[in-house]
């Protein structure tokens, strides 16, 4: 289980190529794949409709009409593939996603207090400390799947999945952690909620987060979280962003 | 022109050929299930191949002109279609006007899916670049949700030299072949090599059935267990449109236009373009059998695909451009012939005026 000698290049049907790295999750594989995504941006190749990373491959969509030869257009991605190093830092961003923890927003602290027998301010504190990795995402519109957490804050998934959990809520499952972009069922332990809108399909962008980002954590109390919601109803909200490492802090 | 729904059918969708640019953010892609229906459907009636249209599945609306004028076409699957009570062609654009009421019903024997394309497209926003409706998010078409009844259908404006397309009729040998009985062609991978040879050849040669979870998202297929080597799962990576994803519990799923774009089961191939629209136009019960063909001969029949179109187009232009020479007075004076369509059968009817 680990990185591959040489970038596999897998056939994926007539308009799809899966470039490959390496049979496991971690951020040196997956700094391949984002900066795999950059190359293949700036060489322009002709005929890419889009890509897709995720955690240890790119996948790469085209147009078999205008891309005339798959062969030596394989080839081209592949001598790419090859040059990446795997540098986490380089061109990475860090956005700052304000939470307001417990309470309402987040019904299943008690929960998480219990299983881990820490208290809740301590449960904040923790899960705000780190800065998370955006491996990709998927599953739903905007979600995605972040690396990093302390893994004294992991608890197990509700045993009754909720039908409706609000957009914005922030969640635990297992040793995972992240945000739902839109209302759907689910089971999570939810422990706060975000003001922010991952996913606005009429926002300029539409999402917030994209893969190889770094999403930092802020505690804030619900008076902020009401008036941060309100700027980001009447679209004038501009969420913190900063280079991972150029950060003044 | 304005349409006014009367009863909305069974699950009638704004597709057009879906949203693509946002599936590393987690997008579905959405859009039309047989694409190639859509884009004849559009030619015929003067529009750009890619615009939005109705798509109608099993069983679909009735609508009704309630403003304006404009051409209609309905391609895709064999399915009643009448206008005010007269039954009308498929793949052939009429022209329409108010108070007309176009009904599309119950179907025949081959497809499941129609596209009723109306001249200058539906006028609904577009959302990251398409008009195309992702029922899960509530995104694009008509609210983000299908048609229902007391909806009103806006159109935009019409292209240059739209009303010369009138009655302009898709060839027979241009219209998608998407018989139930034909093989579906694969690619093999991404991860053909999860699999057993026994189950590769399990995958290739059983017959298997689409089971009653057959949607937009995906059709789940039953029958023989495809053999895994050692697991099911993988680290969770894209999923192309028309992949054949196989689960630990041996059987395929083939992932469809609103499938989500990442997941971590195997996937043993994936469709040929145009075979993903052939299998979307099956419905639950009908059997499905895989072939495996070569990457360049899954290429070679998408291009084909392509290149009908481009025809299509030719043709179209061609037709705009014809010489309309003025009625010629029938040589008899006083004699009519009709071919008259009762209860499904034709009648050659002639009347000749005696004094």
């Amino acid at each position: 289980m680990a990185e591959y000698l040489e970038p596999k290049i897998l056939y994926a049907g007539d308009s799809a190529v899966i470039v490959e790295f390496g049979d496991s999750i971690d951020m040196k594989t997956n700094a391949k794949v984002q900066q795999l995504r950059r190359y293949i941006e700036c060489a322009q190749l002709g005929g890419i409709v889009e890509m897709v990373p995720t955690y240890r491959s790119l996948a790469v969509y085209f147009d078999p009409v205008e891309v005339e030869d798959v062969g030596p257009f394989f080839e081209r991605l592949k001598i790419l593939a090859q040059k990446t190093k795997g540098e986490i830092s380089e061109g990475g961003l860090t956005i700052v996603i304000p939470v307001c923890y417990g309470g309402e927003f987040g019904p299943d602290m008690g929960n998480v207090v219990s299983h881990t027998g820490l208290t809740e301010e301590e449960i904040i504190r923790r899960h705000t400390a780190p800065d998370y990795y955006c491996y990709m995402l998927g599953f739903t519109p905007g979600f995605s799947y972040l690396g990093g957490m302390d893994e004294t804050l992991a608890t197990p998934r509700l045993k009754e999945p909720r039908k409706v959990i609000p957009a914005g809520s922030v969640g635990i499952a297992g040793k995972q952690t992240g945000i739902y972009p839109i209302e759907s069922p689910g089971g999570w332990q939810l422990i706060g909620r975000t003001p922010l809108r991952l996913f606005d399909p009429e926002g300029e962008p539409p999402f917030l987060i994209d893969a190889g980002m770094w999403v930092r954590f802020q505690s804030i109390a619900k008076e902020e979280y009401d008036e941060i919601a309100a700027k980001v109803a009447a679209r004038e909200y501009k969420p913190e962003i900063f280079p991972k490492s150029g950060e003044a802090e | 022109m304005i349409f006014e729904v009367s009863t909305p059918g069974l699950l009638t969708t704004v597709q057009d050929l879906g949203r693509w640019g946002y599936q590393g953010k987690g997008m579905p892609v959405a859009g039309a299930m047989d694409p190639q229906a859509l884009k004849i459907g559009n030619i015929l009636v003067g529009n750009d191949p890619q615009e939005a249209a109705l798509e109608i599945t099993v069983m679909g609306p009735t609508l009704t002109v309630a403003e304006g004028e404009g051409l209609i076409a309905l391609t895709g699957a064999e399915i009643e279609f009448t206008i005010n009570e007269i039954e009308a062609p498929l793949w052939q654009s009429i022209k329409v006007t108010a108070g007309d009421v176009i009904s599309v019903t119950s179907p025949k024997e081959k497809g499941c899916r129609s596209y009723l394309c109306i001249s200058g497209g539906i006028d609904v926003p577009l959302i990251m670049g398409s008009k195309s409706t992702y029922l899960r998010a509530n995104v694009g078409g008509l609210e983000g949700r299908a048609l229902k009844a007391g909806d009103e259908i806006s159109t935009g404006p019409l292209k240059p030299l739209t009303w010369l397309a009138a009655d302009f009729i898709c060839p027979e040998y241009l219209r998608p072949e998407r018989g139930p009985d034909l093989p579906l062609r694969v690619v093999l991978g991404p991860q053909d090599d999860a699999f057993t040879e026994k189950g590769i050849k399990t995958f290739l040669e059983s017959e298997y059935k689409i089971t009653n979870e057959a949607d937009r998202m995906g059709y789940r297929l039953e029958g023989e267990t495809i053999e895994h080597k050692s697991g099911a799962d993988i680290i969770s990576d894209a999923i192309p449109l028309g992949a054949v994803q196989v689960p630990g519990h041996g059987r395929p799923i083939c992932m469809l236009a609103d499938r989500q774009t990442t997941g971590g089961y195997t996937k043993i191939a994936v469709l040929c373009t145009p075979d993903i629209a052939t299998l979307a136009q099956r419905i639950p019960g009908q059997s499905v059998s895989f072939k495996a063909i070569s990457l360049e001969e899954s290429i070679a029949a998408t291009r084909a695909e392509r290149e009908q179109i481009k025809e299509l187009l030719k043709l179209r232009a061609s037709y705009r451009s014809r010489r309309v020479f003025p009625k010629k007075e029938p040589k008899d004076k006083g004699i009519y012939h009709w071919m008259l369509k009762i209860d499904g059968k034709t009648y050659d009817v002639t009347v000749e005026e005696l004094e």
